[in-house]
């Protein structure tokens, strides 16, 4: 499935981390300005930086991987969307609030139990990266737990608006949860996390709060995948063409 | 523009490091008190301010009225006696 | 008490340094003079925070993407304390976004221009920043105590804004030939509204006088306007930029620089709506309120079911 630029598997794993923090955090950062209330606007920014500050501590990782002269931001700004090895539903369009909960909510139910095992990884930046971003993810999981709870029991319009966001995200969970060659190579190394390990920890933890929230958990059918491979939607292009703008149409200075 | 209410005011008092007493530092709007709290988190702490939170809602904050100002805190003035340097030690004790 | 008496009581305090406070009596033009001042404060941090938004997910680097993100952010910050300081007079948070939204009440003009180019939000930073603490560091004084507390918390959060847009240019201005020129040319649209800032020139401000007996405002438009001229033009020289204004010379005799006359009729224009972003201001706030508001409701109605479920379970106990 990977037929484009390939790196190798511990880079291949750092920028899966680095991207879904990456493309999460910019999405979220969207918001900023237009938030709902005044009170969330400062919420929602406070989980973008979080994202991108734990981003930028993967990105540097993979520039010191890639070697040669790369830097967190040559990572970040000269890789093409091919080379982007984030989940698809990291880059999914904000939408209303709801979509925007619901992307979090599943992002960070994943990203918890990920980054809990991590810590454990023999690759000791790897460890330290969890370990310093795990208080994080704990806080953005409560949030959007409880965002889904409020809003899934709240009213009518909230209730529909919550379930029509989880049924078009759903289908994105599968990518996080199944692991491809390179998580299997981690994994067996003892650096990466055993997906299978986590993903009834995952499941448990949206199915109880769906409930709560008065929300139908959506059968298991068919799910994407491909955005970890470097196969994506096309809404990354888009990301990518703001993301990298200034850095494309003057390459090579110093801001 | 015919939204029914604002989410309730809050009043956010915050710890700033153990030992110290909560102060108040300002007010936010929240649905619920969950909310509140970490809406406090959000707005008052983004650079370390604080390690506890208590939030009240502002409906429920009973103050003292500033008519009555003078009647309530100009007695203490006279009570001089309450306080140490009232009271007048050799010089040879230095510190009680 | 009577209203006289009360009146020198306040008038007394005034004198005395001795601040405001909530539920205390004060006049009612003081207190809506207050709500006004607070009220446009607190819209200008929201507006404000649109045109620098506008690059957040173009920022050229990560590092520079964090602090302008962190920078809007705060600025959502000090609109929400300055809210929160005129709802102490009895002006409800609502009340006053409905006066926002409805194109009622108003806004700093200088977030009616547009952020073309990246060298903006360094402009912005420096320049705007820079004017927004002049006026702001003497407000940390003012006379109401829930404003100047705010103002006190704003001043001390706003230390990294200008450090951080001078930077930008700094950068800039040593950089490549493009980039000097986008620096030169995100000063010369700039500078001109920077000086707008301060409001019109004393003998045309017409709420000025009476705001400053009462000390809600401490230092006069001119007087600000001339601070920073004399603050900012040795920092443009320092990175090699030049101020587009063909009058300016230093004045040895005062001690200060002279400079050009404002355009005073584009300043009027942009008060009254006509500036370059105006609407695209106001609709953006609209919008987010407009589609925002199924979930304040939802919000609201869960708060509510939870209160009564708690209180049934505590009857049934």
């Amino acid at each position: 499935m990977r037929a484009y630029t390939s790196y190798e598997p511990l880079t291949e794993y750092v920028l899966r981390c680095a991207d879904n923090t990456l493309v999460l955090g910019h999405r979220i950062s969207e918001w900023c300005g237009h938030g709902p209330i005044l009170e969330q606007d400062i919420a929602l920014t406070n989980m973008a930086l979080d994202l991108l500050g734990q981003s930028r501590m993967y990105l540097k990782y993979a520039a010191e991987l890639l070697g040669h002269e790369e830097t967190e931001d040559s990572v970040a700004f000269l890789r093409d969307a091919m080379q982007f090895r984030n989940s698809l539903l990291v880059e999914q369009p904000n939408g209303d609030f709801a979509h925007t909960i619901v992307r979090s909510l599943i992002f960070d139910s994943f990203h918890y139990f990920f980054s809990e095992q991590l810590i454990r990884s023999k690759d000791q930046q790897l460890a330290d990266i969890a370990a310093k971003s795990l208080k994080e993810i704990t806080y953005h999981r409560k949030f959007s737990s409880e965002w889904s709870i409020r809003l899934g029991d709240g009213t009518e319009e909230s209730n529909r608006r919550m379930q029509t966001a989880i049924d078009d995200l759903w289908r994105y969970k599968g990518e996080l949860l199944t692991p491809d060659e390179i998580d299997n190579e981690m994994k067996e190394k003892g650096i990466g996390v055993d997906l299978n390990l986590i993903a009834p920890s995952v499941d448990n933890y949206l199915s109880q709060v769906l409930s709560r929230a008065n929300l139908q958990l959506p059968q298991d059918e068919f799910m994407q995948k491909g955005g970890k491979q470097g196969l994506h939607s096309e809404h990354l292009g888009y990301i990518l063409a703001e993301l990298q703008f200034m850095q494309r149409a003057y390459p090579g200075l110093n801001w | 523009m015919n939204e029914k209410n604002d989410w309730p005011l809050w009043e956010v008092f915050i710890r700033s490091r153990s030992g110290l007493n909560h102060k108040h530092v300002g007010s936010l709007h929240a649905a619920d008190a969950d909310m509140a709290i970490e809406n406090a988190r959000d707005v008052y702490t983004r650079r370390n301010e604080g390690i506890s939170i208590w939030v009240v809602e502002s409906k429920y904050v009973i103050a003292s009225n500033p008519g009555d100002e003078e009647s309530l805190f100009d007695p203490a003035d006279n009570k001089i006696y309450r306080h140490p340097t009232f009271y007048e030690l050799p010089d040879e004790v230095k510190h009680m | 008490m009577s209203e006289s008496s009360m009146l020198e009581k306040f008038e007394d305090k005034i004198k005395r340094e001795v601040k405001i406070e909530p539920r205390e009596w004060m006049p009612d033009a003081y207190r809506k003079t207050l709500v006004r001042q607070i009220s446009q404060h607190a819209h200008s941090e929201i507006v404000g925070m649109l045109p620098e938004a506008n690059w957040i997910t173009r920022a050229p680097s990560m590092r520079r993407k964090v602090a302008l993100l962190a920078k809007v952010q705060d600025e959502a910050g000090h609109g929400l304390y300055l809210y929160s300081a005129a709802e102490t007079l009895g002006t409800s948070r609502k009340e006053m976004v409905d006066d926002l939204l409805s194109g009622k009440a108003k806004y700093s003009s200088i977030f009616n221009y547009p952020t073309i180019t990246w060298a903006d939000i360094g402009a912005i930073g420096w320049l705007v920043d820079g004017a927004a603490i002049m006026n702001q560091v003497p407000l940390c004084r003012t006379s109401y105590g829930p404003y100047a507390r705010a103002m006190v918390r704003i001043c001390k959060e706003e230390s990294f804004h200008q450090r951080q847009g001078y930077e930008i240019m700094l950068t800039l201005a040593q950089g490549s030939e493009e980039q000097k020129a986008m620096a030169q040319d995100a000063l010369d649209r700039w500078w001109w509204p920077s000086l707008m800032m301060f409001g019109p020139s004393d003998k045309d401000s017409k709420h000025s006088a009476q705001s400053m007996a009462w000390k809600i405002k401490r230092k006069s438009n001119d007087e600000l306007r001339q601070n920073f001229v004399d603050a900012t033009v040795p920092q443009a020289r320092l990175i090699g930029l030049t101020i587009p204004d063909p009058d300016l010379k230093w004045n040895e005799e005062r001690g200060s620089y002279d400079f050009g006359e404002i355009d005073w009729e584009e300043f009027w224009n942009v008060v009254k709506g006509n500036g370059p972003c105006n609407k695209q201001r106001l609709d953006a706030r609209n919008k987010a309120h407009e589609e925002g508001r199924w979930v304040r409701e939802a919000a609201l109605a869960f708060a509510e079911k939870q209160a009564k479920r708690k209180s049934e379970k505590e009857q049934v106990a």
